[in-house]
C-alpha cells in the first residue's frame, strides 16, 4: 500500500472532509463493512481474531443467549457475534435472505414468503468501530491511544497505563481494562497485518464475506448499493449503521448493514461523542471554579463584617481584632 | 414529554462498559480534592486576616488530603508502577491529563504551605505557596467533575451542566467543616460560612441537575447511589443545623457551642464524602442497565425526526 499523498499537517478536525485528524505520512482511510445480512454466525472472526492477537480466553461458560457465549465486546473479545432470535415473518424468498432468516423455520425457507409468522434470526459480527471521533483517544491522558496513518485507532500497550478512562468514554462499550494485566485492550482492525500490505484476520476468515475490508470510501459507496439491492427484494428492514459522518461520532471506519434496530444487537441507537460537550464542560467548570473563590472571599467578608459591627465577637465569630 | 419506558435490548445486557475504578480510590479522590481546594482557599484567607489557628489546621486538611489524593490515584491505576507516563503528553481534551497538570501543582504547593506553616521557616515561600494553592485549590475542586461528565455514563454526562457546581459546593462544605472541627472556635467564623454557603450550592446545583436530567436521574434516588446521596443529604442538613446555631447566641456555653461546632464539622465533611460515593455509584448503575442509554438515544431520534417533518411542513 502506497501513500496516495501526503497531508501538510493542519489543526485537527479541518484537514479531512470527514474531520478526522490529519497529520504527514496519511494513508487513504481504511475500515470494516460489516454486512450482517450474510452472516451465518460461524464465529472463524472470533476465533481469528484471538488466534492472530494472541487475545487470553475469556470465559468458556454457555449462556443461553442463543448462539452467544463471548457476551459482549471486552479486552479479550475484540469480535464479538450477537444472535438474536425473533419471532418475525420472514419477507423474502430468495438465496441472500435465507441466511438472514438463518433458516431456522425449517422446510419452508426456500418457499415463498412466511407471512405467519416465522423464526428470524439475526447474526451480527461486532467490533470496534474506529470511529472519526474517537471518544477513548479524545480522553486518553497518556497518550497511549492514538490515529494510526489508516485511520484506525489503536492502543500502545507499552504506554497505556490502566487509568481506565477510555472505558466509559466508549460510547459503544468496547474498550475494556483487562484484569490481570491492568491496561486497556481492543481491536487494533490488525495494525501489523495492514502494515504488511495484509487483511484483519477476521475479515480474511469470514467465509461469506459479511466482514469486509477495505478503503472506507469504497465500503460505504458498496454498502448504499448492498442497502438498495435489499431493499428492492424486499427486506425494507435494513440499514446501515454508522455509517454517516454526520452522526455524533463523525461516523465510523467500521460500519454495518444491519436488519433491525441497533439496540435489538445492543448498539447505541444514537451514539455521540462525549468530546462534543467538553468545551462547554469546560467554561462551567471554569465558572464553578470562580463561584469557589468567591464563596471563599464572600466568607471573609462575612466574619469581617460581623467583626467590625461588634456582634458575636465574644461567640467565636470575628476574627483577631 | 416522557419517553417510552418501553425500549429493547440485548438480552438486557448493557451497552457500555462500565467504570473500573474502585469507589475508595476515585470517590474518594474526588472528595478529598474538594476538600483540598476548598481548605487552600480558607489558608490563604486565614492568612489575610490574621487567623493562624485556622490557617495552620486548613493548609495541613489540604496537603494531607493532596497527598492521599495522588497515592490513591495511583494505586487506582492498573499498572501504578506507570503513573509518571500521565506526563508523557498534556491534552486539553482528556480532563484526567488536564487534573494530573494540576495537581502536580497543587499537591507540592500545598505540601510547602503546610510545610513552612507547621515548621515555621520560610514564611516568604509559604505565602507563595499559600497564594499558588488557593489559585489551583478551585480548580482542582472543579475539574473532577469535568472528569466524570466527559464520558458516556448517563448519569454523569447527563448532568454535566451542573456537576461542576455540585462538586465545588460540596469541596466547600467539606473544607468548611473540617475549619469547624478543628480550628480554634474564635477563628473558625470564615469555615462556618464558607460550610453553609457550600452547601446551598450544592443542593441548589444538584436539584436543578437531577431535575434536568429526568428519568436518567432514577440511579440518584435507587439503589447503592440513592442511599449514599440521601445519607449525604440528611448529614448536610444536621451539620448546616448545627453550624448555624453556633453561630447565633442560642448556644451561651462554650463547652457545648465546640462541641456542637466539631460535630456538625464533622457532619458536613461526612455529607461531602457520602454524596461523592452517591454520585460515583449513581453513574455506576446508569452505565449497567441498558434502559438509561437506549431510551433517551432513542427520544432524542425521534425528536429529531419529528422536527425534520416539522421543518418539511412548514
Amino acid at each position: 500500500m502506497t501513500a496516495i499523498d501526503v497531508q501538510i499537517t493542519q489543526r485537527p478536525g479541518t484537514g479531512r472532509p470527514d474531520g478526522m485528524d490529519s497529520y504527514p505520512g496519511e494513508r487513504p482511510r481504511m475500515g470494516f463493512f460489516t454486512d450482517t445480512s450474510v452472516c451465518i454466525g460461524c464465529k472463524a472472526c472470533e476465533v481469528a481474531c484471538k488466534e492472530w492477537n494472541h487475545v487470553p480466553e475469556d470465559g468458556l461458560a454457555l449462556t443461553g443467549m442463543s448462539y452467544d457465549n463471548s457476551v459482549g465486546l471486552g479486552a479479550d473479545t475484540w469480535r464479538h457475534v450477537a444472535f438474536i432470535e425473533q419471532q418475525r415473518p420472514v419477507s423474502v424468498a430468495d438465496g441472500a435472505s435465507d441466511d438472514a432468516s438463518g433458516g431456522a423455520s425449517g422446510g419452508d425457507a426456500a418457499g415463498g414468503a412466511d407471512i405467519d409468522g416465522g423464526l428470524r434470526w439475526l447474526m451480527s459480527s461486532d467490533v470496534c468501530k474506529h470511529c472519526t471521533h474517537a471518544a477513548c483517544l479524545d480522553v486518553c491522558p497518556t497518550g497511549a491511544l492514538m490515529r494510526t496513518e489508516f485511520g484506525t485507532v489503536v492502543v500502545q500497550s507499552d504506554v497505556c497505563n490502566g487509568c481506565g478512562y477510555c472505558i466509559p468514554a466508549c460510547p459503544y462499550g468496547v474498550i475494556d481494562q483487562r484484569k490481570d494485566d491492568g491496561r486497556a485492550w481492543k481491536c487494533t482492525l490488525c495494525y501489523d497485518r495492514l502494515g504488511a500490505g495484509m487483511e484483519p484476520a477476521c475479515a480474511k476468515a469470514c467465509p461469506t464475506d459479511s466482514i469486509q475490508f477495505g478503503l472506507l470510501d469504497e465500503l460505504r459507496e458498496r454498502a448504499e448499493t448492498r442497502v438498495e439491492q435489499l431493499h428492492e427484494a424486499g427486506e425494507a428492514s435494513a440499514r446501515l449503521y454508522g455509517n454517516d459522518p454526520g452522526d455524533g461520532v463523525g461516523g465510523d471506519g467500521a460500519f454495518f448493514l444491519l436488519l433491525d434496530e441497533p439496540e435489538v444487537y445492543g448498539l447505541p441507537p444514537d451514539p455521540v461523542v462525549t468530546t462534543r460537550d467538553l468545551p462547554s464542560m469546560w467554561r462551567r467548570a471554569a465558572a464553578a471554579a470562580a463561584a469557589l473563590a468567591a464563596l471563599g472571599a464572600a466568607s471573609f467578608a462575612g466574619s469581617m463584617l460581623a467583626g467590625r459591627l461588634g456582634a458575636g465577637g465574644h461567640l467565636g465569630l470575628g476574627g483577631r481584632r | 414529554m416522557v419517553p417510552k419506558a418501553e425500549f429493547t435490548s440485548y438480552y438486557g445486557k448493557p451497552v457500555l462498559n462500565a467504570p473500573v475504578w474502585a469507589a475508595t480510590d476515585i470517590a474518594g479522590y474526588f472528595f478529598l480534592g474538594g476538600l483540598a481546594g476548598g481548605s487552600s482557599l480558607l489558608a490563604a484567607g486565614a492568612d489575610l486576616t490574621g487567623r493562624p489557628g485556622l490557617s495552620r489546621v486548613a493548609k495541613t486538611g489540604a496537603a494531607a488530603a493532596g497527598a492521599v489524593s495522588v497515592a490513591a490515584l495511583v494505586h487506582d491505576l492498573g499498572r501504578p508502577a506507570r503513573f509518571i507516563n500521565m506526563m508523557r503528553v498534556f491534552k486539553v481534551t482528556s480532563p484526567m491529563s488536564v487534573g494530573s497538570g494540576l495537581l502536580a501543582g497543587y499537591v507540592p504547593a500545598a505540601g510547602v504551605a503546610a510545610g513552612t506553616a507547621l515548621t515555621g521557616r520560610l514564611p516568604w515561600l509559604g505565602r507563595a505557596a499559600t497564594a499558588g494553592a488557593a489559585v489551583l485549590g478551585p480548580a482542582v475542586a472543579a475539574y473532577t467533575a469535568v472528569l466524570i461528565a466527559d464520558t458516556a455514563v448517563p448519569a454523569w454526562h447527563d448532568g454535566y451542566r451542573e456537576m461542576p457546581f455540585v462538586f465545588t459546593g460540596s469541596g466547600a462544605m467539606a473544607a468548611g467543616g473540617l475549619g469547624l472541627l478543628a480550628a480554634p472556635a474564635g477563628e473558625s467564623g470564615p469555615a462556618r460560612s464558607l460550610a453553609l454557603l457550600g452547601q446551598v450550592v450544592e443542593m441548589t446545583a444538584y436539584e436543578r441537575m437531577t431535575r434536568r436530567m429526568g428519568m436518567v436521574a432514577e440511579p440518584y434516588r435507587s439503589g447503592r447511589g440513592g442511599a449514599y446521596i440521601r445519607a449525604g443529604q440528611v448529614l448536610g442538613a444536621l451539620g448546616v443545623a448545627g453550624a448555624a446555631v453556633t453561630g447565633t447566641p442560642v448556644l451561651p456555653a462554650w463547652r457545648v457551642r465546640r462541641i456542637v461546632a466539631a460535630a456538625s464539622g464533622a457532619a458536613m465533611i461526612g455529607a461531602s464524602a457520602a454524596t461523592r460515593w452517591g454520585v460515583f455509584h449513581a453513574g455506576l448503575a446508569s452505565a449497567a442497565d441498558p434502559k438509561y442509554t437506549v431510551v433517551p438515544q432513542r427520544e432524542r431520534l425521534r425528536q429529531r425526526a419529528a422536527a425534520k417533518v416539522a421543518a418539511k411542513v412548514a
